[in-house]
């Protein structure tokens, strides 16, 4: 199973991408040069972590017109995998592949620590291994992460269960205390209504051995893995 | 010798003003309503903050120019789920 992981000027998780899908058995990781138009076969493209183009104008807006994007609309458009984490996030929203934008935290602070998810949606790619109600710690790291949507957009992403996952305390409730950045609903990661897109602003990359305080983000990168070698059809 | 039939192009200067739409969470106007009002501004009831970019355009006419601008802005400039904007020509 081939993945590619797109390197833009300014990524700076995608290191960790690679070496986090490296972890799962039977998984051939690439990086893919935002100069190329090239997806190298890969099944799965993740957007990674970072600052692509300076976060210049907006985050992510730049970054969403480089010429692996196109070819990256296309693959996601046709139904292919795409995985956007942080500054990945970012771009999808930017490029029209999710609903929804990122904004600056509402208490304009670059924020970087260790947040607790809620699951809110277990029949998903990216959480298919993962039991109902389990909670997830991995950290986040981000200036513009405030998940903001029109009401009736959502309205919809909640009725559809596009929202994946929630900022929650540790027993596991919505609190507003337990939202680092003003997201609405505490929202920290969706998909689009097919399935086949995911954004999170929370770096499952970044959680995937013991030593980096947590594992849970490999149930992440593991479950989107099987699930996309075993042909399983999203949703 | 070619004789340049067409009229020339003239440049225009436009300014596009983004600004966050209501109702959208604006932190970094409310902090600086706030500082204001630590100053002693009292009079001053709510601050919010945007941005302008200003764009040299070649163009046959200033509605050409304003099209343009308007494009430039819709396309990259300003995002459309938080954001609106005003354009303006200047000479």
């Amino acid at each position: 199973m081939k993945v590619g992981v797109v390197v833009f000027p300014g990524s700076n998780c995608d290191h960790d991408a690679y070496s986090a899908f490296k972890l799962v058995k039977g998984v051939t990781v690439s990086y893919l040069w935002h100069g190329s138009q090239d997806l190298a076969g890969a099944e799965i493209v993740v957007l990674p972590g970072g600052f692509s183009y300076g976060d210049y104008l907006r985050a992510g807006a730049i970054a969403r017109f480089s010429p692996i994007m196109k070819k990256v609309i296309e693959f996601a458009r046709g139904g292919g995998i795409v995985l956007g984490i942080c500054n990945g996030f970012q771009i999808l929203t930017e490029s029209g592949l999710l609903p929804g934008a990122l904004m600056r935290n509402s208490g304009l602070r670059f924020i970087c620590r260790q947040v607790i998810l809620r699951v809110e949606n277990v029949n998903t790619l990216l959480t298919a291994d993962i039991k109902t109600d389990r909670l997830l710690r991995m950290p986040v790291a981000h200036g513009e992460g405030g998940y903001f949507v029109d009401d009736a957009t959502l309205v919809d992403l909640e009725k559809r269960g596009q929202v994946i996952f929630r900022y929650v305390d540790a027993e596991g409730v919505v609190t507003a205390n337990a939202n680092p950045n003003g997201s609405v609903n505490n929202i920290a990661g969706i998909m689009n209504i097919e399935g086949n897109v995911y954004g999170m602003m929370p770096h499952p990359e970044r959680a995937c051995e013991p030593v980096l305080g947590s594992n849970d983000g490999l149930s992440l990168v593991k479950s989107l893995c099987s699930q996309v070698a075993g042909g399983a059809i999203a949703r | 010798m070619a004789i340049n039939s067409g009229s020339d192009p003239m440049r225009f200067s436009a300014s596009i003003k983004v600004v966050l739409k209501d109702g959208v969470l604006d932190p970094q106007g409310e902090t600086i309503g706030r500082a204001l009002k630590d100053l002693g501004f009292e009079s001053i009831v709510s601050a919010s903050s945007g941005r302008i970019f200003r764009l040299d355009i070649d163009a046959e006419t200033e509605a050409q120019a304003r099209k343009i601008a308007g494009e430039a802005a819709s396309k990259l400039l300003a995002n459309p789920v938080i954001e609106r904007y005003e354009v303006e020509m200047a000479k």
